[in-house]
């Protein structure tokens, strides 16, 4: 308080630049992606290599890219378990249509974009609406997606993956935006990579410098303070789920036009992993706190852990037990800044 | 009713206001006046209609009985928005802000200063940085960083964040909804000498309490509620504290009670300090 009143700037440099760095909700992430680059480049002869890191580039942007959506969603305070499922859910509806029903693919791309905004904004008007934990609402669609997946691709087309759809009329036109692949320095670097750095990019943008981000740290920080103060927060919400949601359908897009078919079971399972990218990024599980950059580094440590694993020649079931701890970590490192950064007096 | 010394009707004036839930009477017949550069403070017990009252005030819920005049118009709000437009802002107990995000992004928060138009609208961080800093400095708040997230602040620097924050955004009238309650003496000193700043700027301030010490240094008007009643008005000429603590405590119910007690349980400490309190 203003008892005794130093000159402002005496006492800013007395605060750390670099304590105040390490406190970033990123910076874990980034040190830790950083060991394990060094680590797997060291012990492995492919790892580095253009051709080794291409590989595993490509896996972590798709995660990457959901993973940055679902950091928003999670600094706004919810979840959404239903965002695994939507990534297969928007490639069957753009694959049936077209192979079975011979609809327009850009067409048919549009049905799926409108389909999946609906079903997170439904997910988000139920969450609103009713005052259930997201994790519950989203755990219903979440099935409910992956029932209409396995099932309704049986009915619909007796298979349980889109067959044929590089022989769709015009396929290589959205197949230039979200499935080619650029050969540099001997690498192969899909699109989608390019799609994950663009989508980080716009996300930390976002949630640093607008009003809609600082409305998404309010709505999962303090929703009544927010609301009194006359944050709109419902449409704050509603939109971070219609986003994953969006999020989900450009995924859908990458792996649809990137390897040309669509498993019934695509991205089921993968919630999770979008989840632990996101808390290793930084993100508090109870919200209000979190970092797009962050997440993104999240899906960089496990895409380069899902290869080095496999370059070292290890059973690739310790990803799993890697993850696990890596989230154990990451919630308690979390959990520690938060106090730091809220309990002080 | 008291008039206004300068011929301009005050901000806000009761006459006889009160409030029905259904067949519950929550407030009835309370009249009062706040008026530009005064502190009026409304003092009560719990469920004593201090809530109802600032809701009232507040916009939160229209009153059933008598008027509210804001500007010599008689009103009534529909909701917290138009309360506000009406230069009516209410800091309430828990502030309103979010405790892991900076100190300016708080303050600014819902009413956030942009520049730039379309895609490349964004945030003016500077301005925002800078009006935080000089806007508390010039409520005497000295802070090492505006960056810091609000909840590293002391609870008195919190409610006076709060509190400039409504001034900044135009109030002519702020309801403060008993900002001293969970503090600390040292604390409460802080807020009550930031609620006679703020006064000294020209505004007007409704005080709700329950604690009359805290409430008569910076009162200049007294308004007492039992039971969803006005006890009275006072000006700070017509009442001391020993008056006013005397009618907070309840008077003569609690002489009442002091004697019921007496003739159940005789002469025990208790009575004799009830005793004490009465008289």
């Amino acid at each position: 308080m203003a008892t005794a009143t130093p000159t402002a700037d005496e006492r800013i440099a007395q605060s750390s630049s670099l304590g105040r760095v390490l406190k970033r909700p990123e910076s874990g992430a980034i040190v830790a992606a950083v060991v394990i680059f060094v680590y797997f480049a060291a012990t492995t002869t492919a790892f580095a290599t253009a051709a080794g890191s291409s590989t595993w580039l490509r896996g972590a942007s798709t995660i990457g890219i959901m993973a940055v959506a679902v950091a928003l969603l999670m600094i706004g305070g919810e979840f959404d378990l239903s965002a695994g499922a939507m990534t297969g859910f928007t490639g069957l509806v753009v694959g049936v249509l077209t192979t079975e029903y011979g609809l327009n693919i850009w067409v048919a791309m549009l049905v799926s974009l409108v389909l999946a905004l609906v079903i997170g904004a439904v997910n988000g008007v139920m969450v609103m609406r009713t005052g259930l934990p997201s994790f519950i609402v989203t755990l219903g669609t979440f099935f409910v997606l992956q029932g209409i997946d396995l099932a309704g691709t049986k009915v619909l087309i007796d298979q349980v993956a889109i067959q044929g759809m590089a022989r769709v009329p015009y396929y290589d036109q959205p197949h230039g935006f979200f499935g080619r692949a650029f050969d540099i320095g001997g690498g192969h670097i899909f699109v989608s990579v390019f799609w994950w750095v663009a989508v980080t990019a716009v996300a930390t943008w976002v949630l640093l410098r607008t009003r809609v981000g600082n409305w998404i740290f309010s709505v999962g920080g303090a929703q009544v303070s927010a609301r009194q103060v006359g944050v709109p927060v419902f449409r704050t919400k509603v939109g971070l789920f219609m986003t994953t949601a969006g999020a989900g359908w450009l995924v859908g897009m990458l792996l649809l036009f990137s390897t040309s078919t669509v498993q019934a079971n695509t991205g089921v399972g993968q919630e999770f992993i979008y989840i632990i990218c996101a808390v290793v990024g930084g993100c508090l599980l109870t919200g209000g706190y979190g970092s797009a950059i962050g997440a993104a580094f999240g899906a960089l440590i496990y895409g380069m852990v899902n290869q080095g694993i496999i370059y070292s020649g290890w059973d690739n079931n310790w990803l799993k037990a890697f993850l696990g701890a890596m989230l154990l970590g990451a919630v308690l490192l979390n959990e520690w800044v938060r106090r730091q950064a809220g309990a002080a007096r | 009713m008291p008039e206004s010394p300068s011929g301009k009707p005050p901000v806000i004036e009761a006459r006889g206001i009160g409030k029905r839930y259904g067949s519950v009477i929550a407030l009835s017949d309370i009249s009062t006046v706040v008026a530009e550069g005064s502190v009026a403070c409304v003092l009560g017990d719990n469920g004593a209609g201090k809530s109802t009252f600032i809701k009232i005030l507040a916009g939160a819920h229209a009153h059933s009985e008598g008027e509210l005049l804001i500007d010599g118009t008689p009103t009534t709000f529909g909701s917290p928005r138009e309360a506000l437009a009406a230069g009516i802002a209410t800091v309430y107990q828990d502030l309103a802000v979010v405790p892991l995000m900076p100190v300016w992004r708080n303050f600014f928060l819902g009413s956030e200063a942009t520049r730039g138009v379309g895609p490349l609208k964004r945030l003016d961080v500077r301005f925002m940085k800078q009006t935080t800093k000089s806007e508390l400095a010039a409520m005497g708040i000295d802070l090492r960083d505006v960056e810091q997230p609000i909840g590293t602040l002391s609870g008195g620097e919190r409610q006076c964040v709060a509190i400039a924050r409504a001034v900044y955004f135009g109030a002519r009238v702020l309801i403060l909804d008993e900002p001293t309650a969970a503090l600390g003496v040292k604390q409460s000193g802080v807020v009550l000498r930031y609620i006679a700043k703020a006064r000294d700027r020209g505004l007007g301030v409704v005080f709700i309490t329950h604690n009359p010490h805290h409430a008569y240094p910076v009162g200049d008007r007294f308004i007492v509620l039992r039971r969803g009643r006005s006890m009275g008005d006072f000006p700070k000429s017509e009442i001391t504290l020993e008056e006013l603590t005397g009618m907070m405590a309840g008077g003569g119910e609690l002489a009442d009670l002091a004697h019921e007690l007496e003739r159940t349980m005789g002469d025990s400490q208790v009575v004799e300090d009830l005793k004490a309190d009465v008289l």
